[in-house]
This record gives structure tokens, sequence and C-alpha cells, in this order.
């Protein structure tokens, strides 16, 4: 049988500078998404609250975002501005402004979805009883919206993690780089490199997005108990029943 | 009754969405301690007067006080004067991620800035006399309709309003549970708060009303302080009409050859 040139992983401090690629661009995916989740919300208020402009302006942002192949943005930022602005961004700082533009955008749309699905009358009875726009949006409106945004955003942040493979186009030595880097140094001894080393930054990928997918997942078991929709008329002695059954079928999900 | 007691006083006011006009020349004054009832047919503005008292709806003209100050949606002190009016609505006006206290206690708590162990003391007192206490850390998605009904009411009385409005609380509700909920209204009136309910429970109408009014196109047909009279023979032909729609006569049974050609022509008809 021929080596799968797992041996190339242990040699010298090559596993460890994996880690440090990793690191990179789980550093860039992590400020993108604080960022974006941040901007999100305050974009998502302003998809339904604001005026027509503001309306119209965050839905040509997300159309770009949708549009543009993301390797597109990340060129314009890097080396487009320079040149015609004379800015002089770091690559890491292009990325991260890159990825948090994306970020937002999407996450803004999905807080928008969040928002027109609570009902009508969460409004009406926060506003009956007294209580200002502010106080309403924190207690009643903003947790509501934020679980069910849950599975949705979740799903976003993986594939940003996912995405930051790009950034190695404009020169920032991350995780997929850095195996690069040490394939093409073991060419020689261990021509079958490439099968190991690119197998154990997929398991790095998955060691990262599978917890968190799995976090969701618990988060929502956790938040379907509170769920009106799930069951109407639920009393205490079917509940044991109906709380088995949404585990499984999250399970399902989560597997999928 | 003095001037005095004067709770509510709502004059002339009028509503319309663009062209079509739900509220016209609606006047109503409510005394401390009354309980008025306002029935009607669907779409004649009851609910809609209700949501006008508590500002949810704007207004094109007239004018609404409670106790001498103007409710306007564009009233910087309409928070303020939304906590003087209780409203309890047809049905999912829960807040599905808080336990039935929190329900409760969210507004005293957080609007009204009240101590934490003192809402939830009266939160709990309140739920005891609805039957409820033991309910208190369940989710509402726990709770039947009629029992969310009760919780929705005691979240009203804990913010200590002047005034209860009450928009077909028990619309959404299977029978065996409306009586329930409207035991708590009835007993609410014994102690003598000051109610005004839309309703199309006749029979509770008629045991709860100090007043009745007759809502239909958007104006007061009837008005009567008297509901036993006014549900027994009300003075206006339409008040009449609408109240028949309640009642049902027995059928008398048709011959067998008549009921053969019924079906037939029932038939035919497509």
């Amino acid at each position: 049988m021929q080596s799968l040139g797992i041996d190339v992983l242990f040699k010298g401090i090559n596993f460890q500078r994996l880690l440090g690629g990793l690191w990179v661009a789980l550093r860039i995916s992590l400020i993108s998404v604080a960022i974006s989740i941040v901007l999100g919300i305050i974009m998502g208020l302003l998809m339904v609250n604001g005026n027509k402009a503001v309306k119209a302006v965050c839905r040509v942002w997300l159309e770009i975002v949708r549009i543009m192949p993301q390797m597109v943005l990340l060129f314009v930022v890097y080396f487009g501005t320079t040149r015609v602005f004379g800015w002089n961004i770091p690559a890491e700082e292009s990325a991260i402004i890159v990825f948090s533009f994306w970020g937002t955008a999407e996450m803004g749309d999905l807080v928008r979805g969040a928002l027109i699905s609570i009902p009508k009358i969460q409004y009406e009875s926060a506003m009956a009883l007294g209580m200002p726009t502010g106080t309403m949006y924190r207690y009643v409106i903003l947790p509501q919206t934020i679980r069910r945004m849950i599975p949705l955003s979740i799903n976003l942040i993986t594939r940003m993690i996912k995405t930051t493979s790009l950034v190695m186009m404009i020169g920032i030595v991350e995780v997929l780089k850095v195996a690069q880097q040490i394939i093409e140094a073991n060419r020689r001894t261990s021509p079958n490199a490439a099968f190991g080393v690119f197998g154990a930054v997929f398991l790095m990928y998955f060691c990262i997005c599978w917890p968190i997918s799995r976090l969701a997942a618990a988060l929502e078991k956790r938040w379907s108990d509170e769920d009106p929709d799930s069951r109407r008329h639920g009393r205490k002695k079917d509940r044991k029943s109906s709380k088995k059954k949404t585990a499984g079928t999250l399970q399902t999900k989560a597997v999928s | 009754m003095g001037k005095d007691n004067t709770i509510l006083e709502i004059s002339h006011l009028h509503k319309a969405y663009g062209d079509h006009v739900v509220l016209d020349d609606v006047s109503l004054t409510v005394q401390q301690g009354e309980v008025v009832v306002i029935i009607g047919p669907s779409g004649c503005g009851k609910s809609t007067l209700l949501r006008c008292i508590n500002a949810l709806e704007d207004i094109q003209g007239g004018q609404i006080l409670l106790e001498g100050n103007e409710v306007r949606q564009d009233s910087k002190l309409i928070s303020q004067m939304r906590q003087k009016i209780g409203m309890v609505f047809q049905s999912y006006d829960l807040f599905p991620h808080k336990t039935v206290l929190d329900n409760i206690t969210l507004a005293p708590v957080k609007v009204q800035k009240r101590p934490k162990s003192e809402a939830e003391e009266e939160a709990l007192e309140l739920l005891q006399r609805v039957g409820l206490e033991e309910r208190k850390d369940d989710y509402p998605r726990q709770l039947s309709g009629g029992q969310k009904q009760r919780v929705a009411i005691v979240r009203a009385l804990c913010m200590h309003p002047e005034i209860l409005l009450l928009d077909e609380i028990t619309a959404a509700l299977d029978p065996e549970m409306v009586r329930e909920v409207l035991d708590v209204v009835l007993s609410l009136a014994r102690a003598g708060r000051t109610m005004l309910i839309v309703t199309h429970e006749m029979s509770f109408a008629r045991a709860i009303a100090d007043r009745v009014l007759f809502l239909e196109n958007g104006g007061i047909v009837e008005e009567s302080t008297d509901p036993e009279a006014f549900f027994r023979q009300p003075s206006t032909e339409r008040a009449a009409q609408f109240l028949h729609t309640f009642d049902y006569e027995k059928p008398v049974k048709e011959s067998r050859e008549a009921k053969g050609t019924d079906r037939m022509e029932l038939a035919e008809e497509p």
C-alpha cells in the first residue's frame, strides 16, 4: 500500500504550524462574525423600521453581497484601494472588512426575516403594558428574534469560517496556505503528503464547525420548550414525549 | 353619579382607514367602577374602539380623555398613559420566551421600576386568585387556552390599571374553557373594577354589564343601562335582529315525501 503521507504532519513543527494557520483563519472569522452580529442586528432593525431610502440602500447592499463572489470583494478591497485611494490596508484587515461587509448584510437579512415573523400581537401587548419602544425590543421582541435566528445564523457562521480559505489569495498565510507550504517542502521525500496534510486540514475544519452546529442544535432544543407553536395544548403529561420527538428531529437535522 | 367619577371620556371619535370609516362620531363616558359591555356584529368597530382607547390605532378626529389627560398615539407620555389602561387580547399575547411569572412581572419591574420581590409577591397572590399559582414556572406553551387568558388578565392587573379593556378574550377558546376565564372577569366586576368588554357571549354580557352598547357600522345604535331589559326586548329593530341571531328555533320536522323532494332539488341545483 502507498504511504498516506501522514508522517509529514509530525515532522518538525509542521503540526504546530498548521494549528497556527488555523488560528489565523479562526481569528479572521471570529472577529468578522462578532462585527457582523452587532451590525447585522442594527441593519435588520433598519430594514424593518427604516424609511424607504434606508431600506433601498440595505437591499442594494444585500444584492451586491449575494451577487459578488467574496474573492472579487477581497481583491477590490486589498489590491483596488491601494492604487486608487492610496490606502494601505493590511491583508488581515482587508479580509475582516470584506467578511464583515458580507456577514452584516446576510445577518441583517436574517434579523429582518425573524423580526417580521414575530406576530403583531407581541408588539401590541408589549405596548399595551406601557413599554416604551426600547424596552419592548430589548425584553420582548429581540429575545424572540434571536431564538428564531440561531439555526440560520449558525449556518452563516460556519460558512464564513469555511470561506476564510479564500484569504490566502491576498497573501494571508492561514491553515490552507500552511498546508500547501508543507506539501511543497516535502515534495521529494513524501510525494503523498497532499493526502495526509489536506486530510488533517479537513479534520481541523470539521472539529471547529461541528461543535458549533451541535451548540446550535442544543440551543434550539432548549428554546423549543418555549416555542408557542410546537405544541398548543401541551400538558405536563405529554411533555416528555414531545421533548424526545424534538430531540430526534434535531439530530437528523444536525447530521444532514 | 357625579362628573368627578368619570374615568374615561370619549368625544366624537372618528376613525377611518383611508375612505373606509370604521368609527363615526362615537362618544362615550365611563364612570369609575362601571362595567360597560360592547356588542355588535363582526366588523362593526367594537375592537377598533378598544384599540383606539389604548392608542394602538391612530384616530382621525375627536378626543379620548383618561382621567382628564388626552390619550394620543404621538404623545410623549403614551407609555405612562398605557400603564393605566390594561388590555387583554383575543389570544397569543403572552410572551412565549418567558415563564408565567416573568410574563407578569416583566412590565412592573422594567417599566414601573418596582422591586422584583414585591412584583413577584403580588403576581403570586393574583395567580392564586385565578387558581394558577402552581403554573408560575411554566411556559405559555404548556398552558391551555383558558389558562393563558387568565395569566394575561393577571398580567394586566399587576400593572394596577385604572381601567381594563377586554377584547373578545374568549373568542379563540374551546367552549369548555370559556367559563373559567369569564368567572375571573365576573369576580373582577364584583371587586368594583372598571371594565370595557367586547364579547360575543351574550349571557355573560347580560350578567356582567352595568351598561350595554350596541354598535353597528361604526356608530352606537343603542345604549342601555338596564341590560336585563335590553336583552329581553331591545328598543331598536337592529339590536333585536342581532340578538335574534343567537336564538335557535326547534326545526319543525317535515314529512318523508317532502324531504325526498328536498333532497332531489338540492341534488339538481348545481
